[in-house]
């Protein structure tokens, strides 16, 4: 389904993903909007985290992994031939369900996708400016700005997430996948990364899988419900919140089963 | 028999068991230190150490210069097995295919478990005749023995690294990936300074078994107590200088020499073990 007058990031098309013989995805067909935040619910186990890590070619470095179907990032085929998984994650940004900064300080933490990308160059501004810049759209900037060169295992879980949205952002990907990145925080943690999702959508696109329903009813302008590797359901957020079409779907979203 | 009582046997079973190499240790360390101490007072430590003469005929007790050829081959040695040795790791922990891993992994430590005059009979049949003739005599050489050591400490090495490489967290490998990282960069910058204490634990236990090595040390070296004036003297090391003895030294203060000289290893061997027990420590934090 598409809507009229919005422009699409990335059209997947007749997507299966296998892991060895068991099949994670059904034929997903979906179309991510640019500066929106699409939301995946659905149950443990229906592909939720296996589509996402389609999107940045993640699955690749799990050996046994089969992906057929297409999947097109600015009208791109991202498996195509010539394209590689490198360039791929450049512009498809990606943070985890678990907080996993580098063992390094929270500055070396964001200069790293700089560096390794060969980012630093005399026009881009200085290699701090950058780093202030992408700690300060994490929300992070004024909590560490005292204690750039400590260790990233000093923060809080919470702020060791935003240092890995931090990291994300520094690159400036277009595109910025959370798998589930609230799963091990407290609520007030929750509620900042949750302001920050409603803030980075006027600069990026989007795509979060989460567990909970509440959770992408805050956040995300469309919902996308997977059951058993299908996705049953796909839509404006508001709309499949208060009127799903599908059985399922309302099943779930009252709790009746999940 | 009641529960408790087995219980309690067992457990004094496994206490007296675990006292017997204990008490086995202790009766080494204080033999060799009892022996060899009384003559290292009489001779004056420092000349002990930085002797340049060793002349037991003469009852000249002076290690310097297989205290130095000991450093040299340990050295020369570890200059080759450790780049060999910490790319074969990481060859092993990200490159290699399961198949290949699951085939090198055991034929590596295999090469732990040959006995040492193995390599040493290897090396005087192959490696001394080649380096005589295309280096130059005597053969029996530093550059031989560090060969030969090189080769024996590599399957250290490379197991102790490649455990070290494994047990980085997915979680960083993944991470550094979505930032658009390619695999060597990733295993540059994150991987190996991560698995980077493990490793020099493993490049100091292999250097320990350079040191400790005897039998393939003295097949190769030649044996001569002097400092070396190019990798292609002979040499002789402390480990060598008490096994090429003690037959010939039944008592005296020539025996006791050569205990005296047990306690400098002695000594060197437990600093490395410490110092390879923090780092792996340190690893886990």
């Amino acid at each position: 389904m598409s809507y009229t007058g919005e422009r699409l990031k990335i059209v997947v098309r007749n997507l299966n993903v296998y892991y060895g013989k068991t099949q994670a995805l059904k034929d997903v067909s979906l179309d991510v909007q640019a500066n929106k935040v699409t939301a995946v619910i659905g149950p443990s186990g229906c592909g939720k985290s296996t589509f996402i890590r389609t999107l940045n070619r993640m699955n690749d470095i799990i050996p046994g992994t089969r992906v057929e179907g297409k999947i097109t990032l600015e009208g791109q085929d991202i498996y195509g031939n010539n394209v590689s998984a490198v360039e791929v994650r450049r512009r498809v940004g990606m943070v985890f369900q678990k907080s996993n900064p580098f063992p390094k300080s929270i500055f070396e933490n964001v200069a790293y996708g700089l560096r390794i990308n060969g980012l630093i160059t005399r026009e881009s501004g200085s290699l701090r400016e950058r780093i202030e810049k992408a700690l300060a759209d994490a929300a992070l900037w004024d909590e560490v700005k005292d204690r750039l060169n400590t260790s990233a295992f000093e923060l809080s879980i919470g702020q060791q997430q935003r240092l890995c949205i931090a990291r994300a952002l520094a690159i400036e990907p277009e595109v910025i996948l959370f798998d589930e990145p609230c799963s091990a925080l407290d609520p007030i943690a929750t509620a900042k990364i949750e302001d920050l999702l409603r803030d980075l959508k006027s600069k990026y696109t989007i795509v979060i899988v989460t567990h909970s329903m509440q959770q992408a009813a805050r956040v995300s302008d469309l919902t996308g419900f997977f059951l058993l590797g299908e996705m049953v359901e796909y839509g404006l957020t508001s709309e499949i919140f208060s009127r799903p079409k599908d059985k399922r779907t309302e099943d779930y979203i009252t709790g009746r089963f999940g | 028999m009641p529960r408790s009582y087995r219980e309690w046997v067992i457990e004094r079973l496994l206490i007296a068991a675990a006292m017997v190499s204990v008490v086995i240790i202790a009766f080494i360390i204080i033999t060799i230190f009892r022996t060899g101490l009384p003559l290292i007072a009489e001779v004056g430590l420092f000349d002990f150490l930085f002797g340049m003469h060793w002349r037991p005929g003469h009852e000249i007790f002076g290690i310097f210069p297989m205290m130095i050829g000991t450093l040299l081959v340990t050295l020369l040695s570890m200059l080759i097995s450790v780049p060999l040795g910490v790319l074969a790791a990481m060859f092993l922990a990200e490159v290699a295919p399961d198949v290949i891993r699951n085939i090198l992994r055991p034929v590596i430590e295999l090469l732990a478990g040959i006995p040492s005059v193995v390599y040493g009979f290897v090396g005087v049949i192959v490696l001394v005749p080649f380096i005589r003739t295309y280096f130059g005599p005597p053969g029996f050489s530093l550059l031989a023995g560090s060969i030969v050591l090189a080769i024996m400490a590599l399957p250290i090495i490379i197991t102790i690294s490649e455990d070290a490489i494994h047990a980085v967290p997915k979680s960083y490998k993944e991470a550094s990936f979505a930032l658009g990282a390619t695999h060597w960069q990733t295993i540059k910058n994150v991987i190996l300074p991560a698995a980077r204490s493990g490793i020099l634990a493993g490049v100091v236990l292999g250097s320990g078994r350079a040191i400790g090595e005897t039998m393939a040390a003295i097949m190769v070296l030649g044996n001569i107590p002097a400092i070396p004036d190019s990798v292609l003297d002979p040499i002789r090391t402390l480990t060598a200088n008490v096994a090429l003895e003690m037959g010939y030294a039944p008592h005296g203060p020539h025996r006791q020499a050569l205990f005296a000289t047990g306690i400098v290893l002695f000594v060197a061997i437990s600093i490395l073990v410490v110092i390879s027990n923090r780092l792996r420590r340190g690893q886990q934090l």
